[in-house]
């Protein structure tokens, strides 16, 4: 212990030293350093701790009262015999420190005479996935620990995958303990092209492997002599010369509204950080949702007017003309849209104690934009040792996976590998407020090719009124069941037709029946939705509510409904009950439906219109259908329709 | 890529200290966006002053659109207070001074009551009646992650349940830069715009801005008090006269503020931004140390937070 004590006096300030500069020189250099955020990743085993410990203490961020507490609590705690335990340095709370474990992200800060750090330090245990996620997200660079005496471990693949999903485009690994196995060049030559043939699959850019001990000093700040086969970068130099400003997406400009600046009527600023793209004085603009354009008049800051503006940057922005623009708009060049949809395909990272809850509606949070969001469906979870996709209903707290969600007001967002900034967003519990998810929007899938999600988990929550009269009392009456005969094909397949048809007939009978068709209910029920497949489903929902009530009542509906896939019917059936849901397939070629209907196809083919089924979103015919049906045998069919829903 | 973009990317870079103060800016105008009644918690240190420019940068041309509330435990520096009400005026700020009423009348103190009473009442206690008073949904606090242990682990959106207060273990996950807002009826929300924010990149902005700041901060000859190692400036004859009698003209500055009989002063030089710099760099004590409160046990903060105070 006095060794070290007398270590720690001779210790010279070596990166930060101010010797060979007056102050001011220096400050006015420091003042020009730019900043690197990093992530380390690994366990307390690794020597995580203990590497940070050297990269800041040879940096001189290490203060001397910092150092006396540091050999104090070393005498009374430490975990590392007879060398300084730097992880007692860096672990913050009192709990942590007992069971020597760090068990949360930490920041830390240092400085060299090149460049400003930033590391996010988080634990690598397997239920401290929340917490590794957290710490990348706002890193550029990851360090990946690991134990040249274990090699690629599965800890480490976890670590790199959690970090690659992230959207990390640099990562070293740390080849730590060197000195346990001799500096042994094939030790690490073997790790090394383990990882490397590992890392492939997960699309990281810029990898490096360096060979250290941090316990040892070796590789950390300088190379080490006992090393002399590696001829790369020690970590630190590495640290300081890696590249990672181009990271930005500097091309299409996003521009989320955070704040509305009016102090006067003369000026009305849109305030907001720049996600990407740069945004330049005279550039012509749009604004969504509302498409409206206008040019640039002015970038604001306290400093006075500026010619550009890009990413990260705070700034204000006011334009020529007086549009009406609100916090969660975007301002965008009308040239570079991003995807405008309310129904998108992501990875979730699933960080609430609490399990997944579909029938829960989340409030969710992307970038300056707040909506409420569901999840349609969990497509599969990753598992994180073995990076295979497992099938599951719901997630736990670490669960990573692909999911569908719907929200309520559309977003305006970028795939995540694209754009860091618009391609993220979190998901709030209604009830709790606690941060439940995070997530990562991919463009793998264009949305009309995404299941969307109408029935209620929770079928209880559905109630039947209390009716005074009983099923049997309406069946006596009317002399039939409540059911309904839900038509589906393409436009111009002759579904309007045959519903009209099958209502007429029955009513003729004496029947109680009602028909319900896209246009009647479209005009006002479903007045406010679209054609996208978002709004498409929640219209089909309305519909398949209607019928159920109806049904519920004794009363026939006909429905006579486009409802493109298989995911969507199967769903209508289940919210009205399959004993009394009837799917008839209009089963008729494009060129068929395009003869009955050539203008709406026409327009379609110039892309006037857009989201119709057969044209440019797809159209799945029923894989089952109790009937189906062509011009041919329409006649012959109907009365077999009519007698299924009135025995009599 | 060509080679002009090329080198026009060269030009979209920022330096550290503004790419902080982008974060800061953001996270600033996002409390101003997404809560209802928001306050500015301000200390009169130099980390406040660094806030509160932060904050008029935000908002520009336009006014901040809340108010700043300085938490006075009643024994401040006198030319702590003399900063405070000048910089306010002179920058049209809305200010609001809370103090523990109850606890003033009882005249506590820290010469008096010692500094763990002082402490509760004068500060923890009256910052708590000061949020509950005005029903502030948010508070911005100047602290940084850099100062001390526990505060490395807490959120820049720091959640504090209807009695403020913090739990370690059950803090939002916090990712890139979008922050959950969302609190229940008396709950509320601590912010802490220059989290990132080292010693040095206060010191810089500050003489990159010329931000004004208390001259307690500059060195210069000044009656001192050494009690038990700490040097404390007779700053009012509430100072115990035989304590007061003991004083010795030094040159001295103060590295923080707070309540003038719990802030040791170090003998310094330094009268200049570059020399306290340089001071800085060059000494070997972190800054907290002068802060007579931080002495009782090794995660003396923490406890303090979780009882709500900053």
């Amino acid at each position: 212990m006095i060794k070290q004590e007398q270590e720690l006096k001779n210790f010279v300030p070596r990166r930060m030293s101010t010797d060979t500069l007056n102050i001011k020189e220096f400050l006015d250099r420091d003042e020009k350093k730019d900043m690197l955020r990093f992530l380390t990743a690994g366990s307390v085993d690794d020597g995580k701790s203990t590497l940070i410990g050297r990269l800041m203490f040879d940096s001189k961020k290490l203060y001397e009262d910092h150092l006396s507490a540091l050999i104090r609590d070393s005498k009374r705690v430490g975990h590392a015999g007879e060398e300084i335990d730097y992880a007692l340095l860096l672990d913050g709370l009192k709990a942590e420190r007992e069971q020597g474990i760090t068990i949360d992200v930490a920041y830390r800060y240092f400085s060299t005479n090149k460049r400003k750090f930033i590391i996010a330090d988080t634990p690598g245990h397997e239920q401290y996935t929340r917490n590794m996620v957290t710490g990348a997200s706002t890193a550029n660079l990851a360090i990946i620990l690991t134990d040249a005496t274990k090699g690629v471990v599965t800890q480490t693949k976890r670590h790199t995958f959690i970090v690659s999903l992230l959207g990390i485009k640099h990562i070293v690994l740390a080849v730590n303990k060197m000195d346990l196995v001799d500096y042994d060049e094939g030790i690490f030559d073997k790790i090394s092209n383990d990882y490397k043939r590992f890392i492939t699959q997960l699309n990281v850019p810029d990898v490096e492997c360096i060979p250290i001990s941090a316990l040892k000093g070796d590789n950390v700040v300088d190379i080490s002599d006992k090393m002399k086969w590696y001829h790369g970068k020690s970590m630190m130099e590495y640290l300081e010369t890696v590249h990672v400003s181009s990271d930005h997406n500097f091309d299409d400009l996003r521009f989320p509204v955070q704040y509305v600046l009016r102090p006067d009527r003369d000026f009305r600023g849109f305030s907001g950080r720049i996600a990407s793209g740069v945004i330049k004085t005279g550039d012509e603009v749009m604004v969504l949702p509302s498409m409206k354009k206008s040019l640039v008049k002015s970038i604001t800051t306290c400093e006075g007017k500026r010619e550009y503006a890009f990413p990260p940057q705070s700034v204000t922005i006011t334009l020529k003309d007086e549009i009406d623009i609100s916090r969660g708009e975007m301002i965008i060049h009308p040239d570079n849209v991003p995807k405008i949809d309310r129904h998108f395909e992501s990875m979730l990272v699933w960080m609430d104690e609490t399990m997944m809850d579909l029938s829960k509606t989340f409030y969710i949070k992307h970038n300056t934009n707040t909506s409420r969001a569901r999840i349609d469906i969990v497509q599969y979870k990753i598992d994180v040792n073995t990076l295979k996709r497992q099938k599951k209903d719901k997630f736990v707290l670490n669960d990573i996976g692909r999911v569908v969600i719907t929200t309520n007001k559309p977003l305006f967002f970028d795939p995540y590998r694209r754009n860091r900034n618009t391609g993220s967003f979190i998901l709030i519990d209604p009830v709790t407020h606690n941060t439940c998810a995070v997530g990562m929007i991919l463009d793998k899938r264009a949305s009309d090719k995404l299941p969307s999600r109408i029935t209620d988990i929770d079928r209880e929550k559905i109630r039947r009124g209390k009716s005074l009269i009983s099923t049997e009392q309406r069946i006596r009456r009317n002399r039939h069941k409540g059911s309904t005969i839900w038509i589906t094909g393409l436009h111009g397949s002759g579904k309007n037709d045959l519903a009209y048809t099958l209502e007429k007939q029955l009513f003729d009978i004496g029947a109680s029946v009602v028909l319900l068709d896209g246009s009647t209910v479209r005009s006002g029920l479903s007045r406010e939705l679209d054609y996208s497949p978002a709004d498409r489903a929640e219209h089909l929902r309305r519909v398949a509510h209607i019928a159920r009530i109806l049904n519920d009542q004794g009363i026939i509906t006909v429905c006579s409904f486009i409802s493109p896939n298989d995911n969507m019917r199967n769903q209508i059936r289940e919210i009205i009950g399959g004993e009394r849901f009837i799917l008839i397939y209009m089963d008729e070629d494009i060129d068929y439906c395009r003869a009955n209907k050539p203008d709406l196809y026409e327009q379609a083919d110039n892309g006037l219109i857009s989201n119709i089924p057969g044209v440019d979103i797809e159209y799945e015919a029923p894989a089952k259908a109790d009937f189906i049906i062509n011009h041919k045998n329409i006649e012959s069919s109907i009365l077999k329709i009519v007698h299924a829903v009135y025995p009599e | 890529m060509s080679k002009s973009q090329i080198k026009e990317k060269n030009n979209f870079i920022l330096n550290h200290l503004r790419e902080l103060e982008a974060e800061s800016i953001h996270i600033i105008r996002e409390v101003a966006s997404e809560f209802e009644n928001p306050v500015m918690l301000y200390s009169i240190g130099k980390d406040s002053s660094v806030m509160v420019r932060l904050a008029e940068k935000a908002f520009y041309p336009g006014k901040v659109p809340f108010p700043l509330m300085h938490i006075d435990s009643k024994w401040k520096f006198k030319e702590m207070i003399a900063f405070r009400d000048s910089y306010a005026k002179k920058n049209n700020w809305d200010l609001i001074v809370h103090f523990n009423e109850e606890g003033y009348k009882q005249g506590i103190g820290p010469f008096t009551h010692g500094s763990k009473v002082h402490t509760d009442v004068m500060k923890t206690e009256a910052l708590l009646g000061g949020l509950n008073k005005y029903k502030f949904d948010a508070a911005f606090g100047g602290a940084r992650r850099d100062e001390e242990k526990s505060r490395a682990k807490e959120r820049i959106f720091s959640f504090r349940d209807r009695f403020h207060q913090w739990d370690p273990k059950n803090q939002r996950p916090e990712l890139w830069d979008i922050y959950n807002t969302r609190v229940h009826k008396g709950e509320s929300i601590r912010v802490f715009p220059i989290s990132n924010w080292t010693e040095l990149d206060v010191w810089q902005y500050i003489r990159l801005e010329k931000i004004p700041i208390v001259p307690l901060y500059f060195a210069r000859e000044r009656p001192v008090v050494d009690i038990d190692g700490s040097l404390i400036l007779v700053d009012d004859d509430r100072m115990p006269p035989e304590l007061a009698a003991r004083a010795v003209m030094k040159k001295v500055r103060f590295r923080t503020l707070g309540c003038y009989p719990l802030t040791g002063a170090v003998e310094s030089d330094a009268d200049t931004i570059e020399k306290i710099v340089e001071e800085m760099m060059t000494i070997t004590k972190s800054e907290r140390t002068t802060r007579v409160i931080d002495f009782d046990q090794d995660a003396s903060m923490e406890q303090k937070k979780r009882e709500g105070y900053f």
